[in-house]
């Protein structure tokens, strides 16, 4: 489910967010490489939430702390209020409940951090206006067999977050790991949100 | 990949009384063990393998010639096994109380010079790490680079987390669980009764009767047994196979799991001592340690400074990965370094023990990290 084979131009952005020395808990960590990224860039403490075995196994190789779990059925292993950041890395668009991953990570967490491949780019549009569903580097799925079962824009997120009570502290789309600032929506691949509980 | 070989057990004898957590003291007792590999100079590669339920010291290699005198654990630990006996000093041994070496009921009361049988007192988890670490003072380790364990075993090893934090590096606890069920606990029972109301019992003290509980012993061990299994890996097994293919109408052997419980159960009763298997199946009973903390296990934990791996078994209902998480979550409490891998096994409790290559490879993995600290 994650940006195969892309550089993860995320790992950059999440690391500037993050205080050192925070305790982070990455859901769905993959292989480890994002949490021992930031402990070796910011000192983090760090545990990983992953469910696939052969992950599980690389964690472990990478000396990254892993909770082998389903991210489905919630964080209930983790007390409230017990991380500094809660990140969900590419795996949202992934996900069947959006809106209590949500919840579950701003209940442990103090701040959530999620990056999902934004839908709104414009060579997707342009393949939809064809006919197709996209596929890309960023995407690079068929339909048939894509893990992808939630594909958003960034527009789309940050309706959710308003109608949900979250309020986005910060927000960056990225293009081929720049920047995209003008018309993001439109020309951003990748889209890094930071948040935390409204009101 | 090899085995290594005959290995030779050893015996510590010891003279200063230990008191156990039941307020008895046993004078004085000795202890049957196993070393594999070498111990490196700065001590500092000392693994502990704690045995489960009716395990003992013989955790690898072989006594003999014979391929039936390999180690319970021999495909685990061993020369570039998952727990590599060229890089860890390895040590197992034969809880206080066993039946295979070490001081239990069948051993002789310097009191009485008869044996100990009814008079052995019961012991605890803790008790016997007690008895574990003076091993290791004997044996000049200050610090395991890791305690592992199954089952029973992996309630010893976070049990020594708990009670010597400095000494323990690691702690691997394998299909274990921070206290027994109530369903467990009845299963225990039933066992125990099954020994209890044997006629050749006699009250523990059969030793001077000239007969063992064999019938009780029996039973008990036919009933562990399906509760180690699970239904699926009973039914791959043996299905509702017929011994002579059709029905007999009668109470003879005619299912294969029939054929199958009763051989283990008989092997079972003449090579296990009927106090022993009462002592460790209280022991089970008895370990809860957040009991000492209002049933908060992660206050129990609070001490704790080893890093952890935590490992459960889909199938397995008796130390279920739901109580695996009831671990983890009490050492995330405690901000403490632990994993958990859930491995998908089909042979109920006793997946710990078989080979399966995903649950070796994240020992593996895991031990070469142990390794690099313990360099």
């Amino acid at each position: 489910m994650n940006e195969r084979g892309a550089v993860r131009h995320d790992y950059e952005t999440i690391a500037k967010w993050i205080a050192p020395g925070s305790k982070v808990l990455d859901l769905g960590c993959g292989d480890g490489s994002l949490l021992a990224y930031l402990s070796r860039n910011r000192a983090i403490r760090g545990y990983g939430v992953e469910i696939d075995d052969e992950n599980v196994l690389a964690c472990i190789k990478n000396s990254v702390n892993v909770i082998q779990s389903d991210l489905e059925s919630g964080l209930s292993v983790f007390e409230s209020a017990s991380f500094d950041y809660v990140i969900l890395s590419q795996t949202l668009q992934a996900m069947k409940n959006t809106e209590s991953i949500i919840r579950e990570m701003l209940r442990v967490g103090r701040e959530g951090i999620v990056t999902f491949p934004n839908f709104g780019y414009w060579q997707n549009r342009v393949q939809i206006l064809r006919g197709h569903m996209p596929v890309s580097s960023n995407l690079p799925y068929e339909w048939y067999d894509s893990p992808n079962i939630r594909l958003c824009t960034t527009m789309d997120f940050e309706n959710f977050c308003a109608e949900h009570g979250v309020n986005i502290l910060q927000r960056i789309v990225m293009n081929n790991g720049k920047v995209a600032t003008f018309l993001p929506n439109l020309f951003g691949t990748l889209a890094v949100f930071r948040f935390t509980k409204g009101g | 990949m090899q085995d290594i070989g005959i290995v030779v057990p050893q015996c510590a004898s010891f003279d200063s009384p230990l008191t156990l957590q039941s307020g008895a003291v046993l004078d004085s007792y000795q202890l049957v063990y196993e070393t594999y590999g070498k111990l490196n100079e700065a001590r500092s590669n000392a693994v502990l393998i704690c045995h489960a339920l009716s395990g003992n010291h013989h955790v690898a290699g072989f006594h003999s010639e014979d391929p039936k005198s390999v180690g319970w654990w021999n495909n685990m630990v061993g020369p570039g096994k998952p727990i590599d006996t060229n890089v860890f000093f390895v040590i197992g041994v034969n809880n206080l109380g066993g039946c295979h070496g070490s001081t239990g009921p069948a051993s002789t009361d310097p009191k009485t010079g008869r044996p100990y049988g009814a008079n052995f007192p019961v012991l605890t988890v803790d008790d016997w790490i007690e008895s574990q670490a003076r091993l290791a003072d004997r044996l000049g380790i200050e610090t395991f680079a890791a305690v592992v364990g199954g089952s029973l075993g992996g309630m010893q090893a976070l049990q020594w987390a708990i009670s010597h934090p400095l000494r323990v590096r690691h702690v691997l606890a394998i299909a274990s669980a921070p206290n027994l069920t109530v369903q467990n606990i009845a299963f225990n029972d039933v066992a125990r009764q099954a020994i209890l109301t044997d006629p050749d019992f006699h009250g523990g003290n059969f030793y001077a009767h000239g007969v063992i509980p064999k019938r009780g012993l029996r039973l008990a061990r036919m009933l562990g047994h399906i509760t180690y299994l699970s239904d699926d890996s009973m039914a791959k097994k043996f299905g509702r196979g017929l011994k002579k293919g059709s029905y007999n109408f009668g109470y003879d052997v005619e299912f294969e799991i029939e054929s199958y419980l009763r051989y283990q159960g008989d092997k079972f009763a003449t090579q296990f001592d009927a106090n022993t298997y009462l002592l460790m199946t209280k022991a089970l009973d008895y370990f809860d340690p957040a009991h000492a903390h209002e049933g908060d296990l992660a206050r129990a934990f609070a001490g704790a400074a080893s890093e952890f791996l935590v490992i459960s078994f889909t199938s397995d209902w008796r130390f279920s990965p739901a109580r695996s998480r009831e671990i983890v979550k009490a050492l995330l409490d405690n901000e403490i370094n632990v994993s958990h891998a859930e491995i998908t096994s089909s042979y109920g409790h006793d997946s710990f023990l078989m080979v399966d290559e995903h649950y070796h490879a994240v020992v593996r993995a895991y031990m070469r990290n142990v390794a690099k600290g313990a360099a």
